[in-house]
């Protein structure tokens, strides 16, 4: 399988980037760590007259904790989020996404930015951003601007960034104590997308009362989805398993999958609940909860 | 038949499309090499530079016979651009033995039967080096995730995963 | 203490292939490059049954590189369009106007690099009209059926009958059976996935003589084939099988590419590469499998099994493309009765074309023994279960008895050697069958979910007989040439050809405990038509009953000669000598001896009178009767209901292949059989819409299995040589993968038959156990 002819560009900057976008419109593709676009291209399924490499930027990749933020930069390797001892202590959902984005090979040539904003619902990093409130910052021709991780997936493969932007940072919210998440995904086997995936973010105040709640689904809709109902559901409870079976229900019912080669609808939905009440024992435990 | 007369052909690069001069070294060897943009790494390292031994498999990121070492972590060469690589280096198999010594890998893997067809092995240990200089011991909990993006169709793992661990013990646990 | 030699046999000697393949040194297809070389690429069907009404090359040919084109009309002109199957039924080389299945190689382009190549191939535009397609072989049957193959007399998608055994005499069985069990079952249709592709480099010579290089588990049986077919006078032809990248029966047959690689090189004048990218390969090499089966077995209600019924319906794509021994259209599927004596069993088969690749090859197994073995294992199951006998239990209480071998089946085998009991009662003991027995019932009690499952199957390998063995009329006999240098260093060859067996290794342990020379000072060569002797190949796990027999009866006409040389040199009669501790002594005086080496030198130095110089022997076996390895395995899986996943705790196999001659390799290969045992189980398979599109053409959906989801297997022996093969061995490759299935389902099955289930489909994913405990109520 070989990719079709295409022009190269290892741009020094974002703006030298965002330049070449704007120049060749409809014809360029940013490439990152290119483990999404080669193999499309190489099945002749994209076929970009040009690439712009943005891995050559400097200062695109690191994972910075300030007092507001956790900063993460698009080039990020995934690797380099599992590895780190800040994602892994204070960001465990985020360590276990991570761990299941395709295998470890690809780990070390994916990246964050890529995860984030390829917009295959079947991604794994999106459904963390949005249970933890994550904001996108992009920066386009008329500079930067910031989306909301749940303003950004407008359908499959259709996102907020508009052509000629390129995605610079992920911002967190920093993780306080009584905060904790987790990502469970089934998948058929290592290296595939899932079959259905959660990411729950709980914030627990020091009676162990949830304070506030963030789920969404990976893989069981056009888009990665909001279970908001599910999450409600838990705010201003001190949760038992019976809450997290209900929220579980909830969750299936946001879910919007379709039958293929992964399982029948109804199984995913399934998987939803399962998942969904696993996750939140395991965000409840890591947030302090005691039952 | 139809067909074009055919022309005096020139060896080297694959013809067709924009080209670039890139910089990578391969197993600590420099080399300067004008490439079509779209060359894939594991063709440059076989077609273009005769290294044979990292493989193909599959073409879709998924079976890892194509393996290297870019700048130290195992990447799948099929899904990686020679471009992407220019100023890097590059560790393929032919890269392991140094000295007319074997790898503690490579020995690994002859000592425990870790290898049949031998298709999947050099990607295999591509992948064990790394790990192994990550993790000087690794459990098989450790080893079965570390090598889970590449497929290996005839030990079942079994003796793989031993080899590793042989590596392992025969490097002392450091490095 | 008695005597050993270096690498001789029962030793784990280390691989000498090794040596090259942890470099990156191993000489694959692929990896050849001559001076001068094209690729060639094609561009495939997207429709799975459709006229091709035009092809439009034009774009292809502008392209810079593209050389050129070749249809189905370019070889019809040459009458090469069409090629014969090793069934003797005949498949397209290229379409000269229909399609068959989606993927078929339509055209093929000729360029300069890979990269050209491929740009052609998309360049290439061609116009089709759709026909209808039939994709389930049950439907094609059906009168209204469209039709796969009009080019045949016979106007119908039925290809063969086949049937063999008592049918009055099991239907009467069975119908005074206490208890008969009907199970439909179906073993989905896989691709081998071996790590390489399948591809070739064809040359023609100034001389006109052709050498291609090629991944062939055949390479002898290709070259016949390709004079049969082409015209090319046989001395011409030259095939090299260079290091190949695991075969597992995907590399024995004929496929497009190779003959238009071939006419692309004559055309050409130069050297022309083809090498699949994967995605061709699961869309258009060799399928295996696809069987539909339907059987009842009887018992009475003490538990003696009485009778067994089967009938077939075998897909084959468009094309019967299989690699079966050719009087046997469904392989050695009549194992079927498999470690038990039945006094009655009749089967049948019957063959279909569908709008699929052609193939019905035998995927790491000896034609049709996986279906087999895995029909019996579950159906023995299956009535133990209505019994209400434990599925050990039953299996110990039916068993064929060690003391009844050679043992003649109800359809007509005659087994070599065996003793299951001693297998099952082994594998119970690693694993504490009671113990889980135990566990399963203070879990289910629990309303946990854990089963056991067994599997005790019976092998036939070593194809085979010259009275009932050969494909398109070559016997299945396997050749082994030995010649020993004056220095005593051994030079032997073979017309096999090792994927990943270890066949340099283990020959050479063969032959240094036969010749008593050590395993380092043999060099063994196989796959070079020009140097090897003829044989079939390797496939059917049948290189050590055949070729490594031939290599002990080689040896031994060496050591006849040998002897008189030995005499010469100690100045005794021949008669005097006896071989022991590996050299020839003069019996009662050990101190006078002489070693095959010095015999060697003396072969060539000072040869005894009456005696051709040189020390050499070529000895081309066939076998006498077929080996029957056999093993049991049981496998401890835990089922989560929350997700339909299940998970192997245990997998305890113990395999008996007769006399062992390498240990570490006999084990490796166990190990990677199970995981091609565990793969259909519970992860791969390949499936088709109505439409005949392919669902899911890439590692992506083929789901091979990793080391994450392969289980820690654990391994036991026991040894029941063969009596009739020369050092008592069997044949191994291929048993765990014939075995391993029925261990899994079995285990699946009796961890949900509190609630009812008797079958589950394979491979079990996750979904399928989900909905049967949603159905249940059960999450």
């Amino acid at each position: 399988m070989i990719p079709p002819k295409f022009d190269y560009h290892a741009p020094g900057t974002v703006d030298e980037a965002i330049g070449l976008l704007q120049k060749n419109a409809g014809d360029a593709k940013v490439l990152a760590g290119g483990q999404s676009l080669l193999p499309l291209m190489k099945l002749r399924l994209a076929e970009p007259k040009m690439l712009i490499d943005i891995s050559r930027i400097a200062k695109l990749s690191y994972i910075q904790e300030d007092p507001e933020l956790l900063r993460v930069g698009a080039a990020t390797k995934i690797n380099d989020l599992n590895d780190s001892q800040v994602i892994r202590s204070r960001y465990p959902m985020l360590a276990d996404a991570g761990a299941h984005i395709a295998d470890p090979l690809v780990r070390n040539m994916g990246t964050v930015g890529g995860n984030v904003c390829h917009g295959d619902p079947g991604n794994d990093l999106p459904a963390c951003m949005l249970a933890i409130g994550a904001r996108y910052v992009v920066r386009g021709p008329k500079g930067d601007r910031t989306i909301a991780a749940k303003e950004f997936y407008r359908d499959t493969f259709v996102t907020a960034l508009d052509p000629a932007e390129i995605l610079t940072e992920v911002q967190i919210p920093k993780a306080q104590n009584g905060d904790g998440g987790a990502y469970m995904k089934m998948e058929r086997k290592v290296g595939d997308f899932a079959i259905a995936a959660v990411a729950v973010h709980l914030r627990l105040d020091s009676k162990g009362t949830v304070t506030s709640a963030g789920i969404a689904l990976t893989n069981v809709g056009p888009t990665v989805l909001m279970a908001g109902k599910a999450a409600s559901s838990l705010v201003g409870h001190k949760p038992t398993d019976a809450d997290f079976l209900a929220a579980g229900k909830l969750a299936a019912e946001a879910a919007q999958p379709a039958s293929d080669m992964r399982g029948p609808a109804e199984f995913k939905k399934g998987i939803v609940q399962t998942l969904t009440r696993r996750a939140l024992h395991l965000a409840w435990g890591r947030a302090g909860g005691k039952s | 038949m139809a067909s074009t007369a055919i022309p005096r052909l020139t060896a080297g690069a694959p013809m067709g499309g924009p080209t670039r001069m890139v910089h990578i070294t391969v197993n600590d060897v420099p080399f300067a090499i004008e490439v079509q943009d779209r060359t894939l790494l594991v063709h440059f390292l076989r077609d273009t530079l005769g290294m044979t031994g990292t493989h193909i498999g599959c073409d879709t990121t998924h079976c890892g016979a194509c393996t290297v070492l870019l700048d130290d972590r195992p990447v799948k060469s099929c899904t990686v651009l020679a471009v992407q690589a220019d100023g890097r280096k590059v560790r393929t198999v032919e890269g392991l033995e140094s000295g007319g010594k074997l790898h503690p890998v490579q020995e690994g893997f002859t000592a425990e039967h870790g290898l049949q067809c031998g298709f999947c092995t050099p990607g295999m240990m591509m992948t064990s080096v790394a790990l192994l200089a990550k993790n000087p011991n690794p459990t098989e909990d450790e080893i079965r995730h570390a090598i889970s993006g590449n497929l290996c169709r005839c030990t079942g793992y079994m003796n793989i995963v031993k080899a590793i661990q042989h590596a392992a013990k025969a490097s002392g646990g450091a490095k | 203490m008695t005597t050993t030699i270096h690498g001789g046999i029962g030793q784990s000697l280390a691989r000498k292939e090794d040596a090259r393949f942890i470099r990156g040194k191993g000489n694959y297809v692929d990896d050849i490059q001559l001076p001068g070389m094209l690729f060639l690429d094609f561009t495939r069907s997207p429709y799975a049954h459709a006229k091709i009404t035009a092809i439009h090359p034009e774009k292809a040919l502008k392209i810079p590189g593209v050389l050129a084109v070749i249809t189905g009309k370019d070889l019809d002109a040459a009458k090469l369009a069409w090629m014969p199957t090793l069934m003797s039924d005949t498949q397209m080389v290229l379409p000269i106007d229909t399609v068959k299945f989606q993927g078929q190689e339509v055209v093929g382009i000729v360029a300069d690099s890979r990269y050209s190549a491929a740009d052609g191939a998309a360049a290439v535009e061609i116009d089709y009209e759709p026909l209808p397609v039939v994709t389930d072989p049950v439907k094609a049957l059906l009168p209204d059926a469209p039709l796969v193959r009009p080019d045949k007399t016979k106007k119908s998608n039925h290809i063969w009958h086949w049937e063999t055994g008592d049918k009055a005499g099991t239907d009467a069985a069975l119908a005074k059976s206490d208890v008969v069990v009907h199970q439909d079952l179906y073993l989905p249709r896989l691709n081998v996935s071996s790590m390489e592709t399948c591809g070739c480099v064809a040359q023609f010579d100034t001389m006109g003589r052709l050498t291609v290089w090629m991944t062939t588990q055949a390479p002898h049986a290709i070259r016949t084939v390709f004079a049969l077919v082409a015209g090319l006078p046989e001395q011409n032809i030259r095939i090299i099988s260079p290091d190949l990248g695991g075969g597992f029966g995907g590399k024995v047959p004929v496929y497009p590419g190779y003959v238009v690689a071939v006419v692309a090189a004559l055309k050409t004048g130069h050297a022309v590469k083809w090498v699949e990218d994967r995605m061709d390969n699961l869309m258009s090499s060799s399928f295996a499998r696809d069987y539909h089966i339907s059987a009842d077995i009887g018992a009475t209600k003490d538990g003696k099994l009485t009778g067994l019924r089967v009938k077939t319906v075998a897909d084959h794509g468009y094309a019967d493309a299989a690699a079966n021994p050719s009087k046997f259209p469904a392989g050695l599927f009549h194992i079927i009765t498999g470690s038990y004596p039945f006094d009655k069993a009749f089967v049948e088969v019957d063959g279909v074309y569908t709008n699929k690749p052609p193939g019905g090859i035998a995927y790491r197994c000896s034609f049709r023994v996986t279906e087999a073995a895995f029909t019996i294992e579950r159906l023995v199951d299956g009535i133990a279960h209505k019994l209400g006998m434990d599925p050990a239990e039953f299996r110990l209480k039916n068993f064929i008895p060690p003391e009844s071998f050679p043992y003649k089946s109800a359809l007509g085998w005659t087994y070599d050697s065996g003793n299951y009991a001693g297998a099952l009662n082994l594998a119970m003991k690693m694993i504490d069958y009671p113990a889980l027995r135990k566990e399963q019932v203070e879990k289910r009690k629990r309303g946990e979910l854990m089963g056991i499952g067994i599997s005790s199957f019976t092998e036939i390998v070593g194809a085979g007989p010259s009275a009932q063995f050969d494909i398109l009329g070559i016997k299945m006999f396997e050749g082994c040439e030995i010649r020993i240098h004056p220095t005593g260093k051994v030079m032997a060859r073979f017309g096999t050809k090792s994927q990943g067996q270890g066949h340099e290794t283990t020959y050479s342990q063969i032959l240094a405990e036969e010749l008593g020379i050590p395993a380092e000072n043999i060099a063994i060569e196989e796959g070079d038509t020009d140097t090897a002797p003829y044989g079939l190949g390797t496939y059917a796990s049948r290189s050590t009953p055949t070729a490594g027999a031939a290599a002990v009866i080689a040896a031994r006409k060496i050591r006849e000669k040998a002897q008189k040389i030995a005499a010469h040199l100690l100045e005794v009669s021949p008669d005097d000598l006896e071989w022991k501790d590996y050299k020839f002594q003069v019996k009662g005086v050990p101190e006078k001896s002489k070693t095959m080496a010095d015999v060697a030198f003396a072969a060539y130095t000072n040869p005894a009178p009456g005696t051709e110089a040189g020390l050499e022997a070529v000895d081309y076996y066939d076998p006498p009767n077929m080996t029957y390895p056999f093993g049991s395995y049981v496998c401890v899986v835990d089922i989560d209901k929350g997700t339909g996943q299940v998970n192997i705790r245990r997998f305890v196999a113990v395999d008996d292949c007769g006399t062992i001659i390498n240990p570490m390799i006999v084990e490796g290969q166990i190990h990677g059989g199970l995981n091609m045992g565990l793969a259909p189980a519970l992860y791969e398979q390949i499936t088709y819409d109505e439409n005949g599109n392919m669902r899911g053409n890439s590692f992506l959906d083929y789901l091979v299995p990793t080391a994450v989801e392969s289980p820690h297997w654990e391994t036991g022996k026991t040894t029941t040589p063969s009596p009739h093969h020369p050092i008592g061995a069997k044949g191994v490759g291929e048993s765990p993968t014939v075995g391993a299935p029925a261990a899994i389902v079995n285990a699946v099955v009796d961890a949900l038959s509190p609630l009812g289930v008797t079958n589950i489909d394979i491979p079990i994913y996750p979904w399928k156990v989900w909905q049967i405990l949603h159905d249940k109520g059960q999450n």
